[in-house]
């Protein structure tokens, strides 16, 4: 088979040194090919090339975030890191949550692929995550999806929304993982390049956490899962010169297809891989494939392993050498395994019928080398293709539009009538309700939900004996990111964090996926660095270190580049789920309580985006309170002083309450005067300002002394703003409207159906 | 009334999951005869009057660019059902 | 099982599958859970047998050993991906061979019961008449469903009232159970339309089906998740009850409970 090749061998690149490469058409700048050819002292192989090349790529290397990324390591005190088993670096990271539990989450992006074709795009970006739990050592316990479509009414959205929504769930449940929450947002400015974000999120035990690292020279290396083929590498057709064969494909499909059942095997097998503790080291195969897995592994590790690259099991066997390491072929692994439990590993992959083929070996010679039927192909130091690649400061500048953007504040008038204004952001795009997407989503399997979608976070069940669990929440705001991308980020934390102590979960940990235009535009390196800097600085003052991520550049069309849209994570932690709050009351009787101020604060807002305004400045944020209600909230959950809390952000105060009273279909009665004379504000910026550290909470009357006494200790503003009212069906404002849920529930409800039922 | 038959067959070069799936469990029920199954689809599209032509690349359009996905599919057959046509 | 197994504590693990009440009688009460390559809710029928009082025993796809269980559940999941028809290829695994030898025995028939994945496979295996198509809005739909218990003479039933109404989880893709009016009406006729949907057919179901069962009684199958409401705090947020707290809906717990006094009784 490897005879039709004329393979381009380390003898063969030492021996003819002019042989032009297409490396521009791989992608490489011409600086960083000659880094290649100094580095190995002549010019590559054409396997070699492949490998440099694909793991130089801006998505692999990070060459031009990575000076900025530094920030999340630097602006981290030893406090942080107490939580902290495993940080950056590694393949998601992994905090520590109690009686000898861990957790690792991370959030990643699968944008491109999704636009091209949606539902395996979506799909693969699923598949692609919980690979990345699998491989730490975990069971995957459950899945998030935050989405960023264009306008809702384009022709092209009806497109994306179906193929997307339908390939997340069509992936994900049937992996049997819950989907716990998101994020659904329509702006035009994601038009054609909409977010698909993926959330994955796994349990284990600390003695069970795997690392991708290659020790031990003599131990075996072996690829298992699915085949390899063609998949992913379309743009790497111009390595077809090393072919002399015409019997190949005519086009390699730059699309990968999910077989989410070949993924829900992968990961029971190595579940038992992991209990019967049979690998050493593992590592998922993702973008780059076995040239990332490969040089990874060693890198990591000892730092040397010899590969037989023949020995791959491929779906397409005209595969070049070059193809084969640069596939991005699905639900497929790489471990490595001692000689003494070969045996036991076979056993595994036998029960669950998974193929496997056995490469190499780790050395300790700190190469990489990778043969073709015994000739030597690739011959480098992994470190060199793995972590020391080119890096970027590429040039960034403030852009000159931007004062003029932010001293254009809302001076829209403010509508008259507030029933129709309650009743119209309820309806609109970004604040209707989700359910016709969360619907599509299995919430139960696993049996662990204790709080998913419409919540302010998903809660999971972690120990079935003590109850302790984690919640999850992402959030991000790109409109408040276009106006101030500093201030943006640290609301995007703010308000994940915020989400999480509403249900009751102490923050511990953080994850990103930074959504961005093209870092080669300076003023999108300048949104970039100053979204690192925001979300390094908060982080550092709210004391929630992150543990890794994702960066998503090239995001842009026809010079356009969307929101800078940084999606922030935040794990807290339980020590019971069972007092998890949820998002709306359902006694008669309990008093509602509004936590902080309010002030004048609707540039940005959603308000504003429905009347086409986006200037001024985003609402003002104040860490110190937002850690100070944070608190208030997860002892209210401990001590049992509240039986529903829902923060308050986009759409404000009129969004948090009829949120609340829809989540049971439970009415109340709401008086605003008091606040307004208390804040100096007027009816309608009572209802609609994004003011942050704000929340509201119902109380049972024998709590609300308690309840009281603890947020004057705390100096936090509170009001009571109300009462349940499970007599009267309806939101009813006094003074201003009465609004029956049947209809708000009918305007909150009707909106994606009317598009995509 | 005529029918005209479309099939559509995943790429070649695409992994085709349902025929992976199928092929594994054909030698689990002892039919070893096989070495390998792809899983495609069969479209009728319903003929109400003649299939002149025009209708015919009007089918052919149709299987080009709402039966299947180009980036993952290709149109194998496009033609008049034989027992319909007599 | 040949694989290796060490004592290291894992949440990948089989949980464990002793009852909750080590006095109660239901605890001799075995019930294999099986699972196939794609099976997804079986830690989850597992946990439902063991919180209704009873043993829950692992069963591999693959074995050919019944392990001497009193009753079977065949869970939910996408078991071979789906890919061909839903349950199309398990019905094929060697330990099928055994439940439908077991199940068509008589008098001592083996009590089974297919959860959503599970039915379909027992439809595929002849076991229940009928099949599953596609939901009519082509859609996965994941929700909480009010049932009505038309029989409660079965196996898996007799711990509810007859007529009694119930709210489990729904959730599948191919979930639209269709027969020719033939069999509808031999099975309408024999009572052995043993679930209803009430308050709207979610998936456009003949009749408004939600679970049929054979003419014994013994083996049943039920699109709706009852392992899915058997626990407050993860369960539906409602109750055909009354009002529940949050997730609070235990409606599923009968479906375990009556299988396991029968099998006593």
């Amino acid at each position: 088979m490897s005879k039709k090749f004329n393979i381009d061998t380390v003898a063969n690149a030492e021996a003819t040194p002019g042989q032009a490469l297409p490396w521009a058409e791989l992608g490489l700048k011409e600086n960083e090919y000659q880094r290649v050819e100094e580095i190995l002292g002549r010019r590559p192989t054409g396997a070699e090339l492949a490998m440099y090349s694909v793991m130089w790529s801006e998505h692999c290397s990070y060459k031009s975030s990575k000076v900025h990324l530094r920030q999340f390591g630097e602006k981290v005190t030893e406090a942080m890191k107490e939580h902290l088993l495993v940080g950056i670096g590694e393949n998601a990271g992994v905090v520590d949550i109690g009686d000898g539990w861990a957790v690792t989450f991370k959030v990643e992006s699968h944008n491109h692929p999704s636009f091209v074709e949606p539902y395996q795009g979506a799909a693969t970006g699923v598949g692609g995550i919980v690979r990345d739990i699998i491989s730490m050592g975990a069971r995957p316990v459950a899945v998030m999806d935050p989405l960023r479509f264009g306008a809702i009414d384009h022709p092209d959205t009806a497109r994306l929304v179906h193929g997307i929504v339908a390939g997340i769930g069509g992936y994900g449940n049937s992996l049997g993982l819950p989907n716990i929450g998101g994020e659904v947002v329509f702006d035009s400015v994601y038009q054609g390049n909409p977010l698909v974000n993926a959330l994955a999120v796994g349990v284990l035990r600390h003695e069970d956490i795997r690392l991708a690292n290659a020790s031990g020279a003599g131990n075996k290396v072996v690829l298992f899962g699915a085949r390899t083929g063609g998949d992913g590498i379309g743009g790497a057709s111009v390595l077809a010169s090393e072919s002399f064969d015409d019997a190949k494909p005519s086009k390699r499909p730059a699309v990968q297809v999910g077989d989410p059942f070949a993924e829900k095997v992968l990961i029971e097998c190595c579940l038992e891989l992991f209990k019967a503790s049979v690998v050493e080291g593992i590592q998922d195969l993702g973008a780059a494939g076995i040239s990332c897995a490969t040089s990874e592994l060693a890198s990591n590790g000892d730092g040397g392993m010899h590969v037989e690259l023949t020995n791959v099991l491929l779906r397409d066997p005209s595969l070049t050498p070059g193809e084969i390491l640069m596939s991005e072929s699905q639900e497929r692994m790489m471990a490595v395994v001692t000689p003494e439990n070969m045996a036991a590993f076979e056993a595994i992959m036998d029960k669950w019928s998974v193929e496997y083929s056995w490469l190499g070996e780790v050395t300790d010679t700190g190469r990489l080398i990778i043969e073709w039927d015994g000739e030597k192909i690739v011959d480098v130091d992994p470190r060199t293709v793995a972590h020391e690649g080119p890096v970027y400061e590429r040039p960034y500048h403030r852009p000159e539009w931007l004062d003029g953007v932010q001293a254009d504040a809302f001076a829209a008038e403010r509508p008259a009538d507030l029933r129709e204004a309650v009743l119209e952001l309820m309806a609109s795009p970004n604040m209707c309700a989700k359910n016709w997407v969360t619907d599509q989503y299995d919430r139960y399997v696993q049996g662990n939900t204790a709080l998913a979608m419409p919540d302010d976070a998903g809660v999971v069940r972690v120990d079935e004996e003590t109850g302790l669990g984690i919640a999850i929440s992402t959030d991000a705001n790109g409109r408040y990111s276009y106006l101030n991308p500093y201030e943006g980020a640290r609301l995007a934390l703010a308000e994940a964090y915020r989400n999480v102590a509403t249900s009751g979960a102490q923050p511990l940990a953080v994850t990103d996926c930074l959504n961005f235009g093209s870092p080669e535009d300076p003023e999108v390196m300048w949104q970039f660095a100053e979204t690192v800097r925001g979300l390094a600085d908060a982080c550092k003052e709210l004391g929630v270190p992150v543990t890794g991520g994702n960066v998503s550049l090239y995001n842009q069309t026809g010079g356009v580049a969307i929101h800078p849209t940084p999606v922030v994570g935040v794990l807290g932690v339980f020590d019971d789920v069972a007092r998890r709050t949820p998002s709306g009351w359902r006694e008669d009787g309990q008093a509602i309580y509004l936590l902080g101020t309010t002030a004048d604060e609707l540039d940005g807002s959603e308000w504003a985006n429905l009347r086409g305004h986006l200037g001024g400045q985003p609402p003002a944020l104040d860490l110190a309170a937002e850690r100070t209600l944070a608190a208030i909230l997860v002892n209210c959950s401990r001590d049992g002083m509240i039986d529903a809390a829902h923060d308050l952000s986009e759409g404000g105060l009129a969004a948090g309450l009829s949120d609340m009273a829809l989540r049971f279909g439970v009415g109340a009665r709401i008086g605003i005067d008091e606040l307004c004379e208390r804040d100096g504000i007027d009816a309608f910026t009572a209802l609609f300002s994004e003011s942050q550290a704000r929340a509201v909470v119902s109380v049972p009357r024998s709590e609300e002394v308690r309840f009281n006494d603890m947020c004057t200790a705390r100096n936090f503003p509170t009001l009571r703003i109300g009462v349940v009212d499970t007599e009267n069906q309806a939101l009813d404002v006094q003074g201003y409207f009465t609004l029956p849920l049947d209809q708000l529930r009918e305007a909150h409800e009707g909106t994606l159906p009317r598009h995509f039922g | 009334m005529p029918r005209i038959v479309v099939d559509v067959m995943p790429k070649p070069e695409i992994l085709d999951p349902q025929g992976k799936a199928i092929a594994g469990a054909l030698p689990r029920i002892g039919l070893t005869g096989f070495a390998g199954v792809r899983q495609g689809k069969r479209f009728e599209l319903t003929v109400d009057g003649d299939v002149t032509e025009e209708v015919l690349e009007q089918a052919r359009h149709a299987a080009a660019t709402l039966l299947s996905n180009p980036v993952i599919e290709d149109v194998t057959r496009v033609e008049v059902l034989e027992e319909d046509a007599q | 099982m040949s694989a290796p197994n060490t004592g290291t504590p894992l949440i990948g693990g089989p949980q464990p599958v002793a009852s909750n009440n080590e006095d109660s009688p239901l605890n001799g009460v075995k019930v294999g859970v099986v699972t196939f390559p794609g099976s997804l809710d079986d830690r989850d029928a597992v946990r439902a047998v063991r919180l209704a009082g009873g043993s829950a025993i692992h069963l591999w796809h693959g074995d050919h050993d019944l392990q001497d269980v009193d009753a079977v559940i065949i869970p939910g999941g996408f078991s071979y991906g789906d890919y061909l028809r839903a349950g199309a290829i398990s019905r094929f695994a060697p330990l099928m061979e055994q439940i439908t030898a077991a199940a068509s025995g008589g008098e001592n028939a083996l009590p089974v019961l297919g959860i959503c994945n599970g039915f379909q496979v027992l439809t595929e295996a002849h076991l229940l008449p009928g099949s599953m198509i596609k939901n009519n809005d082509l859609h996965f739909i994941c929700r909480d469903q009010r049932l009505r218990v038309e029989n409660n003479g079965t196996f898996w039933t007799s711990d509810y009232g007859q007529g009694e109404e119930i709210v489990i989880p729904l959730k599948n893709q191919d979930g639209q159970f269709v027969a020719d009016n033939y069999t509808l009406d031999e099975l309408e006729g024999e009572g052995r339309v043993v679930f209803r949907y009430v308050d709207g057919n979610p998936n456009g179901s003949r009749r408004d089906i939600a679970g049929i069962s054979n003419a014994a009684g013994n083996v049943v199958g039920l699109m709706p998740h009852p392992e899915h409401a058997v626990e407050a705090g993860f369960g539906p947020d409602s109750s055909a009850r009354g009002n529940v707290d949050v997730r609070g809906g235990t409606d599923g717990l009968g479906i375990f409970t009556s299988v396991l006094k029968k099998l006593v009784g």
